[in-house]
C-alpha cells in the first residue's frame, strides 16, 4: 500500500515541538484572583485523587445501588434486579412478548447464553465472520458487561466482554445482563478495573455507555435513538 | 485581505446583534444547557479543584507533547494502527484522499470533528466525486443546508425545527412533521445503511491516550460508535495537543468535558479505541489510520504566553457564556472554532493580522475564563494578541491617538484643558448627535451621553480645601 | 488610616457626585482622604486596546504619583483591576516592576475595602427604593468581589435589592470596545437592562461607573423609568 510509504513529516513535527519547549511555560493557575495570594499545596492530579473533586459515591452497596437506580431513571435506563435465573428469564420473556421480537442478537457468555437458549426466535450469533446486515435486521443486541458505574449509571464494555463493537450499537433495543457485583463505585474505580482487567492487552474498543442514544441537535430537545439504541435495558442477576 | 475578514466580521455581527430572533432562538437553546451545567457542577465535590487538576494534566501533556505523542504512537503502531503525522491541512488531506484511491473507497461515512473542518477535508473529497456523509444530526442538518457548523458542539443550534423541517423536505423529500422525533428518525434512518455500507469511516477524537496508546471519542448519538465499527478503514483525525498522559486521566476529563460542554454529567457514549480490530475480536475495522495533525498549533506551542491555548478540549463551554458570540452568532466569526477560544487561536492558525479584529472583539468581560474547565487564561490571551498585533504593525491613528493620550496625562493641566475644551462644546453636541459629523456617533447611534456635571471632582475637591 | 482616594477619570469627569460620595463615606469613618491630582488615568484605554508602551508611559505616572500612598482605594472594580491585577503584567521584567506590584498590592476596591480590609457593612444609610444589582466584569471575574457590594446594601435602611436573572452578565461596556463594535455592545446591553427592567427595580446599582454609563445611556435612549446610581451615592443617601 502506497499510503504507508507516504512521506510523513515525524521529524519535523518533533523538531518543531522540542524547539518550542525549549522556553518553559508558567504552570496552571497563575491567573486566579485574591489579595492574599497564597498557594495551596495540592493532591497530585491522578487517579487516586479524583474522588476528592467529582461527585461523592458512598462506599456501601445499598447507597450505590439507590444512585445508580436514580441515574437510570433520569437517564431512561430501563432495569431489573432479578433472585433468580429463572426470573431473569421471565424477564427477558416478557421483554420478548411485549416487544414482539423476532430476531435476536448476542454474544454467548455464562449470562448469555442460558437466556437466549430460553428464547423462541431466529436468533444470531454474533462471532467471527458475521453479516453485519444480518444484525441490522435484529430488534435487540444482548450482551454482557464489564462493569456498571454507580455514580454515573454508565454501564462498561469492551469488544472483548460484549461481543464485539456493532452488537451493542446497531439494534434499537441493547439489554445488558449482569450481576450486581459488577458495580464499582465511581469512574476512577472503572479505570482501576481496566488497569487490573486488560493492563496486558487491551481490547481495540473500550466503551461507556450511560442511557439510550440521544440527540439535542434540534433546539436543544433531547430526542432519544438518534442512531445508537432507543432503548437500554439493564438486568441483574442477584449473584 | 486583513480588512476584507474584518470588514466582513463587523458587518455581519452588526447585523446579527440587532436580530432579535436569532437571539431569541440562542437564548433559548442555551437556558436549558446552563440549568443543567449548573445542576451537575453543583454535584461535583470541588468544581474549582477539579478544573486545577486538569490544567495541570493538560499542562504536563502540552510541556511534553514530544515525548507524549511518542508514547502514544508507539503503543498504537505496535496493535496494528497506521499513524500519519501532517505538518499542516494539505498534508492530511492528502494522506486522506490517497488513502481512499488506494483502496478504491467510494463512499465515506463521518461522525464530528472540527479537525476535519479545520483542513476542509470535505469539500477536497467532494471535489474528487466521493461521497461524504456527516452521520452526526447537527453536522448532517448543516451539511444539507450547505453551511458550517454554527457552533463547536452544537453545530445546527441556530435552526429552528420548522427551518430543519424545510431543510429536510428541499433536500431529502422527506414530508413529516416538525416535531424533533420525527425528524431525528428522518436522519436515523437513511444514516443505517449508510454506516453499514460505507467503506471508510472518518472520526475525530477528543483526547488522545499516550499510557495505553488509545483515542477517545465522546457523542450521544453514537454515530461515532456505529462509524468506527462497520467500515472496514477507521480514519480519526486528530490535532497533535489532544494528548493525555494516564488512560485513568480520563476518570476526571470525560465528566468534566460533558459538564462544562453538554451540561451532563457524563456523555451517552464514551468510546476509547486502540488498534484496528484484533485477533479474536468478532469485528472492528481492518485498518485504522490515526492522522495526527500540527497545522500550526506548534506555533501556539512557542508562545509560552499563550501555550495554554493548547489545552482546549474543544467543550465550547466558552461559547455558550460570551455575550459577544450570542450576540454575533457562530457564523459572523468566519473561523472553524467560533467563540473566545476561537478569538484566541484563530490568529495563531491563520495569521494575526488577518484575524486580530476577533481579539479586539470582546469587552473582556471574562465569562470565558471563569467557565473553561481547563482554566486557559482565555480573555487575557485576547489582551496578548491585541499587544502582539499593535507591536508586529500599530494601526497608524491609534498610535497617534496613544502617544498623545500618553503626553497629555504627563501634564495634569494640560489635561484639564483639553477637558475643558470638551466641556465648552457639549452643548453644541446636539446640533450633530448621531450624525456622520457627530465624533461620539459610534456611541450616539443607539445610546444617550451623559450629562457633562458643571464640576468635575477635581474641582470640587480643590473647592473643599 | 490615611487613605489615597483614586478617582477614575470618568469619574472624575462624568460622574463626580460618586467621587465625593466616596470621600464623605470615608471620612465619616475617622480616615483621612488624599487625592493625588497629578494623576489622570490609569493608562486602561491604551493598554486594552494593545498600546503597552504607551500604557506604561500613563501608568508609570500613576505608580510614582502613589508611591507613598499607605492605602488605595478605588472606586470602579476596573480600574482597580488595571492597577491589582494587570499593573504587575504591564511592568514585568521592567525597572518598574518592584514598584508596580507594590501598588498592586495596596490597592482595593471600594466595597472590598470597607467590608474586607475595614469590616465595616453598616454606613446607616437609607434610600428607600428596591434596586437591583449589576456586578462589574472587572470587580466580579478580575477581583473576584460578589457579596461586598451586597453585604453593604443590605444594611441599607429602606432598600430592598432584587436580583435580577443577568446579575453577572456584561452590560456590553469594555471600553473602547463600545465604540469599534457599538452594534454588538448595544446587544449586550440590551440584555442586561431587559434583565434589570424584569425586577421591576427603580434603580440599577452598581460600583462601576463605566458600565452604568453605557446602561443609563440605553435605558435613557429608550426612554425607560429605570435609573442607575453608583453604590457610594446609595450609601451616603439619609
Amino acid at each position: 500500500m502506497e499510503a504507508t510509504v507516504m512521506n510523513d513529516s515525524k521529524d519535523l513535527i518533533l523538531r518543531r515541538i522540542r524547539e518550542a519547549l525549549k522556553t518553559p511555560a508558567p504552570v496552571p493557575g497563575g491567573h486566579d484572583y485574591s489579595h492574599a495570594e497564597t498557594t495551596p499545596s495540592r493532591p497530585k492530579p491522578e487517579l487516586d485523587n479524583f474522588r476528592q473533586w467529582l461527585p461523592k459515591v458512598e462506599n456501601d452497596f445499598n447507597s450505590q445501588w439507590s444512585l445508580v437506580t436514580k441515574s437510570f431513571n433520569a437517564l431512561k435506563t430501563d432495569f431489573g434486579l432479578l433472585d433468580s435465573p429463572t426470573q431473569l428469564i421471565d424477564f427477558v420473556q416478557e421483554l420478548q412478548r411485549s416487544e414482539n421480537w423476532k430476531r435476536i442478537a448476542f454474544h454467548r457468555g455464562a449470562l448469555v447464553t442460558p437466556v437466549v437458549d430460553s428464547l423462541q426466535t431466529e436468533k444470531i450469533e454474533i462471532k467471527s465472520g458475521y453479516d453485519c446486515q444480518d444484525l441490522e435486521k435484529c430488534e435487540v443486541g444482548i450482551t454482557e458487561c464489564d462493569a456498571i458505574i454507580a455514580q454515573t449509571g454508565s454501564i462498561l464494555i469492551t469488544s472483548r466482554s460484549a461481543g464485539g463493537r456493532g452488537l451493542s450499537a446497531l439494534p434499537p433495543h441493547h439489554l445488558i445482563l449482569a450481576r450486581p457485583s459488577q458495580m464499582v463505585s465511581d469512574l476512577p474505580a472503572a479505570y482501576e478495573l481496566l488497569y487490573q482487567r486488560y493492563g496486558k492487552d487491551y481490547p481495540s474498543m473500550i466503551s461507556f455507555i450511560t442511557g439510550p442514544s440521544r440527540t439535542g441537535d434540534i433546539e436543544r430537545i433531547v430526542v432519544l435513538g438518534a442512531h445508537g439504541p432507543k432503548k437500554l435495558t439493564v438486568a441483574l442477576l442477584k449473584d | 485581505m486583513s480588512a476584507t475578514y474584518a470588514q466582513d466580521f463587523k458587518e455581519n455581527s452588526g447585523r446579527m446583534s440587532q436580530d432579535l430572533t436569532h437571539r431569541a432562538v440562542i437564548k433559548k437553546a442555551l437556558n436549558a444547557y446552563e440549568l443543567k451545567r449548573d445542576e451537575n457542577r453543583s454535584k461535583y465535590l470541588d468544581w474549582q479543584e477539579a478544573r486545577q487538576a486538569a490544567a495541570e494534566i493538560k499542562w504536563e501533556a502540552i510541556n511534553h507533547l514530544d515525548r507524549y505523542l511518542l508514547e502514544m504512537t508507539e503503543k498504537l503502531e505496535a496493535r496494528g494502527t497506521k499513524v500519519f503525522w501532517a505538518a499542516n491541512a494539505e498534508e492530511a488531506r492528502n494522506y486522506v484522499i490517497q488513502l481512499s484511491q488506494e483502496k478504491k473507497v467510494k463512499s465515506i461515512i463521518k461522525s464530528k470533528t472540527m479537525t476535519s473542518e479545520e483542513i476542509h477535508l470535505n469539500s477536497a473529497l467532494e471535489k474528487l466525486g466521493y461521497d461524504v456523509i456527516e452521520s452526526d444530526l447537527g453536522e448532517y442538518i448543516v451539511q444539507l443546508n450547505d453551511e458550517p457548523p454554527y457552533h463547536l458542539v452544537f453545530p445546527a443550534m441556530h435552526l429552528t425545527r420548522t427551518q430543519i423541517q424545510a431543510i429536510f423536505k428541499n433536500k431529502l423529500g422527506s414530508n413529516t412533521s416538525d416535531q424533533p422525533e420525527e425528524l431525528t428518525m428522518v436522519a436515523r434512518d437513511i444514516m443505517r445503511q449508510k454506516y453499514l455500507t460505507a467503506d471508510m469511516g472518518i472520526s475525530g477524537a477528543n483526547f488522545g491516550v499516550a499510557e495505553t496508546g488509545m483515542i477517545s471519542i465522546t457523542e450521544n448519538e453514537g454515530n461515532a460508535r456505529l462509524t468506527t465499527s462497520f467500515p472496514k478503514i477507521h480514519v480519526a483525525l486528530m490535532g497533535i495537543e489532544k494528548v493525555l498522559p494516564k488512560l485513568g486521566d480520563l476518570a476526571l476529563f470525560l465528566p468534566l468535558l460533558a459538564t462544562a460542554g453538554g451540561g451532563q454529567q457524563i456523555t451517552c457514549y464514551n468510546t476509547m479505541i486502540g488498534g484496528p480490530r484484533q485477533k479474536e475480536e468478532v469485528d472492528g475495522p481492518e485498518e485504522f489510520h490515526l492522522v495526527l495533525i500540527d497545522n500550526r498549533r506548534t506555533e501556539l506551542l512557542s508562545d509560552t504566553e499563550q501555550r495554554d491555548a493548547l489545552h482546549c478540549i474543544r467543550c465550547a463551554a466558552c461559547l455558550n457564556v460570551c455575550p459577544i458570540f450570542k450576540s454575533s452568532g457562530g457564523h459572523s466569526y468566519g473561523t472553524t472554532y467560533q467563540g473566545p477560544i476561537g478569538s484566541v487561536i484563530t490568529p495563531h492558525l491563520r495569521g494575526l493580522q488577518d484575524w486580530k479584529h476577533l481579539s479586539s472583539a470582546s469587552s473582556l468581560c471574562a465569562s470565558c475564563t471563569d467557565v473553561c474547565p481547563v482554566k486557559i487564561d482565555i480573555h487575557h490571551h485576547l489582551l496578548h494578541n491585541r499587544r502582539n498585533a499593535v507591536s508586529q504593525s500599530p494601526v497608524w491613528w491609534e498610535k497617534i491617538l496613544f502617544i498623545g493620550f500618553s503626553a497629555v496625562t504627563a501634564f495634569p493641566s494640560l489635561f484639564q484643558a483639553s477637558l475643558k475644551v470638551a466641556r465648552f462644546f457639549q452643548p453644541l453636541h446636539g446640533f450633530i448627535k448621531g450624525s456622520i459629523l457627530d465624533p461620539a456617533r459610534a456611541w450616539t447611534q443607539t445610546r444617550d451621553l451623559p450629562e457633562i456635571p458643571a464640576k468635575s471632582f477635581r474641582q470640587q475637591w480643590k473647592q473643599r480645601s | 488610616m490615611r487613605i489615597h482616594l483614586y478617582i477614575p477619570c470618568f469619574v472624575d469627569q462624568l460622574f463626580p457626585k460618586a467621587g465625593m460620595a466616596m470621600v464623605e463615606i470615608l471620612e465619616k469613618l475617622g480616615h483621612t482622604v488624599e487625592f493625588e491630582e497629578s494623576i489622570a488615568c490609569c493608562g486602561q484605554p491604551a493598554f486594552n486596546s494593545g498600546y503597552w508602551e504607551e500604557a506604561r508611559k500613563v501608568a508609570a505616572r500613576t505608580i510614582e504619583g502613589l508611591e507613598s500612598a499607605e492605602t488605595v482605594v478605588i472606586g470602579s472594580g476596573s480600574c482597580g483591576a488595571m492597577i491589582h491585577k494587570f499593573y504587575p503584567e504591564l511592568f514585568k521584567e521592567t525597572p518598574l516592576s518592584e514598584k508596580a506590584n507594590a501598588l498592586a498590592a495596596k490597592t482595593f476596591e471600594f466595597s472590598d475595602f470597607l467590608v474586607r480590609k475595614l469590616g465595616v457593612t453598616d454606613l446607616g444609610a437609607k434610600f428607600p427604593h428596591k434596586v437591583t444589582f449589576h456586578d462589574g466584569c472587572h470587580g466580579l471575574r478580575e477581583l473576584g468581589i460578589k457579596n461586598q457590594p451586597r453585604q453593604l446594601l443590605s444594611h441599607v435602611q429602606g432598600l430592598s435589592l432584587v436580583e435580577m436573572k443577568e446579575a453577572e452578565s456584561c452590560c456590553g461596556f469594555g471600553g473602547t470596545f463600545s465604540a469599534k463594535f457599538p452594534l454588538i455592545s448595544s446587544a449586550m446591553g440590551d440584555v442586561k437592562c431587559t434583565s434589570a427592567l424584569e425586577t421591576e427595580a427603580e434603580y440599577i446599582v452598581s460600583s462601576d461607573s463605566s458600565c452604568l454609563m453605557q446602561i443609563q445611556g440605553l435605558l435613557s435612549r429608550q426612554k425607560k423609568p429605570l435609573k442607575t446610581i453608583h453604590l457610594a451615592e446609595v450609601l451616603v443617601s439619609r
